[in-house]
């Protein structure tokens, strides 16, 4: 994967690093380049969708410094230095994240084209402090749009997995 | 011996759910090519006229940008309307991307920047001018459907004597009911990256529900025998919009051949509001019963919208004349065209629309007649199609009211409007019958045992969140006696056997049933392996006489048995190859896919806001494959039908010509704090008709009637007749 996306070449770039996946990265950038378009062209990590590029959606939701945020809405170079955590760093090599496991057990989709998001999105929700009850959930929840309407189960897999994931955070904090 | 479960009708997981998990599923616009360039749409500006001059100066200067593509430097296409002609097309004259001049809808792709940077190719494409000869337009359905002409469809002759019948009859009701333009609105847009192989043949990820269309479609279109192929192995959503080639494919290809290069191009969410879609319609529904509320007379008549070069028809009133008995039977469908697209088959396309009208109506004459809506549909429960004159092959619908009802307490329903409120929300039930049909189409697939026992199984299908991987793994691993772990299913690839388009909900029907007779070639084949060995103990055995089970084939008789891969070891790897098309005995029946939704709104008196608190819906469907799969495929129709009636509609700015809130803000869907817990009951329905699986497919059934229910719960909480769809709050207020 080239770690140099400026493939017209003819204007300036900026250098950033960023923990990307826990591995850290020095990447040149456009200026006018979005968080996404970086992840999903140059970098090839193309778990993190693109389904309206306006922050409409929520299908380009990854962690950035453990927040969730609509990658299409923010430049890569205002960045510098943060850890990123998208769709492909959750997993613990075969094993993967109890988020995960849960939208599987649950069968929390349908295409998957909203599901990266939907994780990110339920993981970055450990962190709040909200999404105690489902009515709760659901409100928090509905920035990631699925058009499939998997959202019943959707609900059902991060009521589930949510209290392990957040017990998770607590001691990785300690 | 260890007698494994079958995994037919089990709840298993999704088998490409880790992939989609971890966000290794490939979509469309996600494969790594070298070299590829980008693409990006410049789109008309009017409705209707001519492109007078096109200013790529500026565009052109930009270091980075490879082409301008317009209809003046575009490859050669196709010049007759027939090489266009795709598997879905309508009747008429089908769209040619970049043909020529003429302007006929707003939003038509006009031209494609490429660029080595798909920011690039966007901004490139920003800075291309067009002159335009405008002429005027039209775009609304209203004001032209005095003009509508007859639907070149075929639509039941009437039955009876409607007018006397209607006449006659001691309860009447009539409406015009509404349904405006809808959109697929796929999470994924579309997107195609054509790759330009050496000897120039092109390898192409699509989006789309068909890829053997799209290889036909692009064969025809560039005179390009043998040297494509498509692949689509994840499709993020379509919903229908994958059933036709969309226009992103073509100028891809454009690109790619007058570059000699790989080209991407991918929709912007606003690009895909530019195609196909639900198109508006108005419908007039009559219906007369007598004192009892037996059906006396039905009349439905619909318009619909669709564009000046194509007649697009869909299935709409025909429903009316077989869901209920009714002797007096009048059905008509026009068509007025307007200076837009051609609309295209969305989400069970024509009965969605047609059935709401239908049970709208339905629901207002049990109020006329003073019963109670669930037993007005028991008064005039039919178990054969009026339309055909046929029975049905199978037909499970009074379980399905019966579960169903029983499930969401309709006996507590208020049969008085507005008689139940909690603080400021007024509460209300409502129900719907819904109604689909069970098709089946001629498909193609392949089964190969390998020598460590591995079942590879193929076909040209697709899976577009339909559960279809799962499905089929499920039908071969239970025809071959394997665990599901030891069967792969592989689909998305134009080169793989013969399928028909992924829709209608006819996939498990189609292809789950040539997946089965090639896994019995398979069995036959092993079994003639396992016989070429001296003194085998299958020796003279007949097929019936032995059975697959947990990796082996065994004697029934004697329970001898041999594990599959042994036998290919010395075999060699065996394949089967079976095409089946649709049983002869399914002429003598009607066969379709039945439903009873039901639904609980709870209204707030003072804003008008409408919260959909409960659904039940019964489903007699057949057989059904994978209850967890399935039953998703049910929740995605009703959470469908809850934006049908409450949120969805594409508005045109008429003097434009043109969408107005074409993006996800403005074009609500639900999400998840607008739906509710909806509970998904499959009755039991066994059919030996429909197909060998007696499956007759889930993905359409879901959604219709839920909108009709919707309405009348609504009705049922505030005693407001809303016709017209969405049922926004205006409305009510
Ligand atoms: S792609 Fe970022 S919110 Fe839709
Ligand atoms: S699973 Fe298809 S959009 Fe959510």
């Amino acid at each position: 994967m080239s770690e140099n996306p400026s493939a017209a070449g003819a204007i300036g770039t900026c250098t950033i690093t960023l923990v990307l996946n826990g591995e850290h990265r020095r990447l040149e950038v456009q200026p006018w380049t979005t968080l996404l378009d970086l992840l999903r062209d140059p970098l090839g990590l193309s778990g993190t969708k693109k389904g309206c590029d306006h922050g409409q959606c929520g299908a380009c939701t990854v962690l950035l410094n453990g927040r969730r945020i609509n990658s299409c809405l923010t430049l890569a170079v205002m960045h510098d230095g943060a850890e990123l955590t998208t769709i492909e760093g959750l997993a613990r090599g075969a094993e993967l994240h109890p988020m995960q496991a849960a939208f599987v057990r649950h069968d929390a989709f349908q295409c998957g084209y909203c599901t990266p998001g939907q994780i990110c999105s339920a993981v970055g929700l450990a962190s709040e402090r909200c999404g105690y009850s489902r009515e709760e959930i659901r409100e928090y929840m509905s920035g990631n749009l699925c058009r499939c309407g998997a959202y019943p189960n959707i609900l059902a897999a991060i009521e589930e997995a949510l209290p392990a994931v957040r017990g998770q955070k607590q001691e990785d904090a300690r | 011996m260890n007698r494994a479960q079958s995994p037919l009708g089990q709840p298993l997981d999704r088998v490409d759910g880790p992939l989609k998990v971890r966000g290794q599923a490939r979509y469309a616009a996600e494969f790594d090519v070298p070299g590829l360039l980008y693409g990006a749409v410049v789109s008309s500006a009017i409705a209707r006229g001519r492109v007078l001059r096109i200013d790529s100066a500026a565009t052109e200067a930009l270091p980075g940008v490879h082409l301008v593509l317009s209809h003046l430097n575009r490859p050669p296409i196709a010049s007759y309307d027939e090489p266009y002609e795709d598997a879905d097309a309508a009747e008429g004259s089908p769209f040619r991307p970049l043909y020529n001049d003429r302007v006929l809808y707003s939003g038509q792709p006009l031209a494609l920047v490429v660029a080595e940077t798909q920011a690039l190719a966007r901004h490139a494409a920003s800075l291309v001018h067009v002159e335009y000869a405008a002429e005027s337009h039209q775009t609304d359905l209203q004001a032209v459907r005095e003009q509508a002409h007859p639907a070149p469809a075929e639509v039941p002759p009437p039955r009876g004597d409607f007018e006397v019948a209607f006449n006659a009859a001691a309860h009447r009701v009539e409406g015009e009911y509404g349904t405006p333009v809808e959109h697929h609105n796929p999470m994924e847009p579309h997107a195609s990256i054509v790759q330009y192989q050496p000897g120039g043949e092109l390898l192409i990820h699509d989006k789309t529900q068909g890829v053997q269309n799209c290889q036909r479609y692009l064969e025809q279109v560039f005179g390009l025998q043998d040297r494509i192929r498509v692949l689509s192995p994840f499709v993020g959503g379509a919903f229908g919009s994958g059933l036709r080639p969309q226009y992103q494919l073509p100028l891809a290809v454009m690109a790619a051949l007058a570059l000699k290069a790989s080209v991407r191009v991918e929709l912007t969410r606003q690009q895909m509001f530019t195609f196909g879609y639900r198109p508006r319609s108005i419908q007039q529904l009559k219906l007369a019963a007598d004192g009892e509320g037996r059906l006396q007379a039905v009349e439905h008549q619909a318009i619909g919208q669709t564009s000046r070069f194509e007649d697009f028809t869909e299935h709409e009133v025909e429903w009316s004349g077989m869901l209920y008995a009714c002797d007096h039977v009048r059905l008509g469908y026009r068509l007025a065209p307007l200076d837009v697209y051609t609309p295209l088959d969305m989400r069970a396309p024509g009965a969605t629309i047609g059935v709401y009208a239908l049970e709208c109506a339905m629901d207002e004459l049990a109020h006329e007649v003073g019963i109670d809506p669930l037993e007005l549909r028991l008064r005039n429960y039919s178990e054969i199609n009026g339309n055909q004159g046929k029975r049905y092959s199978s037909k499970e619908l009074r379980a399905c009211y019966r579960q169903g009802a029983e499930r969401f307490g309709w006996s507590r329903r208020p049969a008085q409007p507005r008689s139940l409120r909690e603080g400021h929300e007024l509460i209300g039930m409502g129900m719907a019958t819904g109604v689909w049909e069970a098709m089946q189409m001629p498909a193609s697939a392949r089964a190969c045992i390998d020598a460590d026992g591995k079942l590879l199984v193929t076909s040209a299908t697709a899976d577009i969140g339909t559960g279809t991987y799962t499905a089929m793994t499920q039908i071969a691993a239970d025809a071959m006696g394997l665990p599901m772990a030891d069967v792969e299913f592989r689909l998305g690839d134009s080169s793989l056997p013969q399928a028909p388009l992924e829709g209608g909900s006819a996939t498990v029907s189609s292809v789950g049933s040539a997946v089965q007779r090639a896994c019995a070639g398979l069995r036959q084949k092993l079994l003639d392996a396992a016989q070429q060995s001296p003194a085998s103990p299958f020796t003279g055995a007949s097929p019936d006489a032995v059975e697959f089970i947990g990796g082996r084939m065994c004697l029934k008789a004697t329970q001898h048995a041999v594990e599959l891969k042994r036998i290919v070891e010395v075999s060699g790897a065996l394949e089967s190859e079976a095409h089946v098309e649709p049983g002869e005995q399914r002429q003598q029946w009607a066969t379709a896919t039945h439903s009873a939704v039901f639904v609980e709104v709870r209204v707030d008196e003072d804003l008008g806001t409408v919260n959909v608190s409960r659904v039940v819906s019964a489903i007699a469907a057949g057989r059904i494959v994978n209850p967890k799969t399935a039953g998703n495929q049910i929740v995605g129709g009703v959470v469908w039908g809850i934006g049908q009636a409450l949120q969805e509609e594409t508005l045109i700015d008429h003097r434009l010509g043109r969408y107005m809130n074409h993006n996800l803000a403005e074009y609500h869907i639900p999400v998840n704090a607008d739906i509710p817990g909806i509970e998904v009951i499959f009755v039991e329905e066994h059919d030996s008709v429909v197909n060998e699986l007696g499956s007759k497919g889930v993905g359409e059934i879901g959604i219709v009637g839920v909108a009709a229910a919707v309405a009348n719960a609504i009705y049922n909480a505030t005693g407001k007749r809303v016709r017209d769809l969405p049922i926004t709050l205006d409305k009510l207020l």
